[in-house]
């Protein structure tokens, strides 16, 4: 009689598990609208390390070039991307230097040229944002690598070759803490 | 029967000026006892007026205002904000008027005029079912209210710095209603692999940065109301995600998209997060144990010696503060404050601690411990851990703040 209760109990809560585990795979108040994939990939600006939300688009460094006057970019960031009031695109110390002393310039610091793409896409031109089409975002990114020594003049970027791009900084940088809550900032650090 | 009351007829006829004059009798001396001593002069009132009725405002003589903060002009000549500190110098309690919290845009924004009608969030990636959200679907939803400081990461004190404002001035405090996120990453349903999310702002340049997913599923609110009104357009009208603790970057305003990603996405915001260091970049996010005395505070004027009540503010990205101490004597000896009003996680608290002043040229320091056992350093402590030059301070800068009192009463930085 005993092992029948035993039995009829995980029964339930073999049944109870599972129920709990279905409610919690389905939403629970049904607010919110689902939306399109359409809408999705219109709002998607989000470029990974991997470029898998890069646009269909291609550009190279000499496209870049005129485009950089063209857009105005080199208003404000100067002729060769040096001397401008915005930030310094590109560096002067000898490519064979270490990143970190080559300054803060986003062509030859950032890990992944996604980036660069992403930042250009997302931010530029200043007030005139979200106006560059993939083809012009793909040039200019080409071109800020070119002058950077980063890749050479006639490579085409695109979807499939721009996440490829090796950057100088390779992993020389600092991996991202694990965060978890109730954790001090920094192991070891009683501060 | 000392005290005179205006009669019914006396205070029919003075109206809204007379509200004054009644309190004043109640006090005054029977010396005062004339009508003129108990009438105030005519114009010494404040006259109603259509918008004062609809939407109060403080008193002409509270003339406390925020500052443009780091030597960058806000406004520019372009009507750009850039980052606008806190006057805490006179702030008292915990919470920050909305008026006067501080402002921070990455490069100097334009602030968007946002249509909340018009105003969507999407959720999507690594999720069972992406959705979009208006902002009266997401007043539908379970809301929490709660106390949380957001401080930035350029709240840094300098010898330079004047004043409290000056010194620690990009830290405000106040009262945010929303609803979790984890709350609506159930809704969605969060598949399993993701590891980060990436959270983006509707303004010109899409500010975005990149989180932990273990912080979006503990505290992270998606509010959409601030002092018990809707957050204003400075601080991410109609919208904006709180993340309790961290640097003030990462509470993306004008919030419209949540991204859940298997990896760091290293999206506009988070390139300046980059180190070479593992320990530079582990302290820039969540913010250390901090605390700074508001009274008495540089540019503050004592008006001699005798009893005053030192106040402070001290909040910590670990969570709740458990003591503050402080010292009269430039940190020779540590003595308990007291905390007054509500202790909140990741929220301003206010401590006290009753001074007698001898008159004599001393120091004043505070320092606060918090619920894991974080202690607020010195310069000199940090310079230690970290062998580095005294002064240089790795992530947000959370040491202590010396004021130097001379002997005439002035209030001096001591850090000068």
């Amino acid at each position: 009689m005993g092992s029948h209760r035993f039995l009829a109990c995980v029964l339930l809560l073999g049944g109870l598990l599972l129920e709990a585990s279905v409610l919690a795979q389905s939403s629970t108040y049904g607010v919110g609208r689902t939306p399109s994939a359409e809408e999705i990939r219109a709002w998607d600006i989000s470029i990974g390390p991997d470029g898998a939300e890069l646009p269909p688009g291609r550009g190279t460094a000499k496209d870049g070039a005129q485009l950089y006057v063209e857009k105005g970019c080199a208003a404000c960031h100067g002729k060769m991307g040096r001397e401008g009031r915005a930030p310094n695109l590109k560096g002067t110390a000898d490519p064979k230097t270490d990143t970190w002393e080559r300054g803060r310039i986003l062509p030859i610091r950032s890990p992944f040229a996604t980036t660069v793409w992403d930042y250009i896409n997302r931010a530029m031109p200043l007030n005139r944002e979200g106006t560059l089409t993939a083809d012009e975002v793909y040039a200019l990114t080409a071109f800020l690598l070119y002058i950077n020594d980063v890749i050479p003049e006639d490579q085409i970027l695109d979807a499939q070759s721009l996440p490829k791009v090796k950057m100088p900084i390779g992993d020389a940088y600092a991996s991202l803490p694990e965060w978890k809550p109730k954790t001090r900032r920094l192991r070891g650090y009683p501060y | 029967m000392g005290s005179k009351r205006p009669d019914r007829r006396e205070f029919l006829k003075g109206g809204a000026a007379l509200a004054g004059g009644f309190t004043l009798g109640a006090v005054a001396p029977a010396i005062a006892q004339t009508p003129a001593g108990q009438t105030p002069a005519h114009g010494e009132f404040i006259k109603g007026s259509k918008e004062l009725i609809a939407y109060g405002e403080r008193s002409r003589f509270v003339t406390s205002v925020r500052i443009p903060h780091g030597g960058r002009p806000s406004p520019d000549a372009f009507g750009l904000v850039f980052h606008v500190a806190t006057p805490l110098q006179d702030s008292v309690g915990v919470i920050t008027p909305s008026s006067l919290h501080y402002v921070a845009t990455t490069r100097g924004s334009f602030i968007p005029d946002i249509d909340p009608r018009e105003h969507r969030l999407l959720i999507h990636g690594m999720v069972d079912r992406p959705l979009t959200f208006t902002m009266e679907d997401l007043k539908r939803l379970p809301s929490v209210t709660r106390l949380h400081f957001i401080e930035c990461a350029g709240n840094r004190s300098t010898p330079k710095a004047k004043n409290v404002q000056e010194t620690h001035g990009m830290t405000s405090c106040a009262e945010w209603t929303g609803v979790l996120l984890s709350t609506l990453l159930k809704e969605c349903g969060v598949k399993g692999g993701a590891s980060w999310f990436v959270a983006e702002g509707a303004e010109e340049v899409k500010g975005a940065s990149s989180m932990p997913l273990a912080k979006a599923l503990d505290d992270v609110i998606v509010a959409y109301g601030m002092n018990g009104e809707p957050v204003r357009p400075q601080q991410g009208f109609p919208l904006r995600l709180l993340v309790p603790g961290f640097e003030g970057i990462f509470s993306t305003k004008y919030l419209r998209r949540i991204k859940l990603v298997d990896q760091y996405y290293m999206n506009y915001n988070d390139y300046g997060h980059l180190r070479q260091d593992a320990k530079e970049t582990a302290l820039g996010y969540q913010v250390g144990p901090k605390s700074v005395i508001t009274f008495p505070s540089a540019g503050q004027q004592l008006p001699g010696k005798g009893f005053y009540e030192i106040s402070g503010l001290a909040w910590s990205g670990g969570g709740v503060i458990r003591r503050v101490e402080v010292s009269t004597d430039g940190g020779r000896r540590w003595n308990d404050a007291e905390i007054r009003g509500t202790v909140a996680r990741m929220a301003h608290t206010r401590f006290a601690y009753q001074w007698n002043w001898d008159g004599k040229e001393t120091e004043l320091q505070s320092r606060c411990f918090d619920e894991l056992g974080q202690v607020q350093p010195s310069r000199a402590q940090v310079a230690k851990f970290f062998n580095v030059p005294l002064g240089e301070v790795p992530g947000l800068d959370n040491t202590i703040q010396p004021w130097r009192i001379a002997s005439d009463g002035s209030v001096k930085n001591g850090l000068a």
